[in-house]
């Protein structure tokens, strides 16, 4: 009898567990199809909000903290002067954070710029660099490309900093 | 020494009987979507109240709303009526996937999409099934689809419905693997 009841409980733990881990990675993934981690970057060629080329190409060797954003998405707007200060304290690490805006025009996103003091280059977004990285279809969204120019996360929906932070700094570290 | 041997026992099944009930606890408690979904049935002043003093007509479970599932099922039924289904988010999210047969309106956080909205809607009879939807942020953060179910509200327009987006349009509608297309 109490061998019967121990094997329920075991059972009962056992696929307990289970559910909670299931549920957990699940809950992770909110937001997007599987993140195309470990995959190379697609490479984009956008002009910046100064007209000048910005080229992912061009920061191989960095890492880069791309930021899909709009300025009517408040929770982009928490995170932007999250990312100016990133961009500040690592950008001698080899930290590199650009910008992608999905506004419909570049008026907003160049007065915003001047607003937040943003530090960092950003461009106007277009359907097929959207499409490129999966889909842009909510904001924020969030990737994070290591030196070797291959995405080394995905983040769908506003970040948690310390999390965000903390991958920063492990690619920054990893030659 | 026998009894301290009983006592543990029995304090190792008491153990074994907290931590499976904690489990199946926590098996059972809802995702935060099933939260979400599981607001639709309270009332709308219950939800204000808990969000705020300040009414929302458009708090999750309010009647105004209606589930991506429940739109899906209207527009695959061969009978009923079928709604006007305007997206007033922004251009660049509805070329790259919307809801086949609606109509891009244009962003109602600002003026220009709010005209456009104005008028579309001007020739339509006041109880046309009009169903908004945008999608471009979580729901509580969304800056459209306020400002445009208020000014259909205002018009008079009876039979509005705004599709409850709780995440992003990708998450609640696309990768569900719900109908889209792409394009203008």
């Amino acid at each position: 009898m109490r061998k019967s009841v121990l094997l329920v409980v075991v059972i009962i733990l056992v696929f307990g567990i289970y559910r909670v881990g299931w549920r957990s990675s699940g809950r992770a993934k909110t937001g997007g199809p599987p993140a195309a981690a470990h995959s190379l970057a697609p490479d984009f060629s956008l002009q910046d909000l100064n007209g000048q080329p910005l080229e992912l190409a061009n920061y191989r060797g960095k890492v880069v903290l791309l930021d899909f954003w709009a300025t009517w998405c408040t929770p982009c707007r928490g995170e932007i002067p999250h990312f100016v200060e990133f961009q500040d304290k690592y950008r001698d690490q080899g930290l590199q954070v650009i910008g992608i805006s999905m506004d419909d025009g570049p008026k907003p996103v160049q007065e915003f710029y001047q607003q937040y003091r943003m530090n960092y280059p950003v461009a106007l977004g277009n359907e097929k660099v959207a499409d490129a990285y999966g889909g842009v279809l909510g904001l924020p969204v969030t990737f994070l490309i290591g030196r070797d120019g291959r995405v080394a996360a995905k983040y769908v929906g506003e970040v948690q900093m310390p999390t965000l932070e903390q991958a920063v700094e492990s690619l920054l570290q990893a030659k | 020494m026998f009894l301290d041997r009983i006592h543990m026992k029995e304090l190792l099944k008491y153990c074994c009987f907290v931590v499976a009930l904690g489990i199946l606890t926590a098996m059972v408690v809802p995702s935060r979507h099933a939260l979400a979904n599981a607001w639709v049935g309270r009332s709308a002043a219950s939800a204000s109240s808990a969000e705020g003093q300040s009414k929302d007509d458009l708090a999750p479970g309010s009647a105004q709303l209606i589930n991506p599932e429940d739109l899906l099922n209207i527009l695959q039924s061969p009978k009923g009526e079928k709604p006007l289904i305007l997206n007033v988010g922004p251009s660049l999210l509805y070329m790259q996937a919307h809801i086949p047969g609606s109509e891009y309106i244009g962003a109602s956080s600002d003026s220009q999409g709010m005209e456009s909205l104005r008028r579309r809607v001007k020739p339509l009879p006041h109880n046309r099934f009009i169903v908004l939807y945008c999608g471009c942020c979580p729901w509580s953060h969304c800056p459209n689809v306020r400002p445009a179910y208020d000014a259909l509200h205002k018009a008079g327009f009876t039979n509005v419905k705004v599709l409850y987006i709780a995440d992003n349009f990708g998450t609640d509608w696309v990768y569900k693997g719900f109908p889209t297309i792409k394009g203008q």
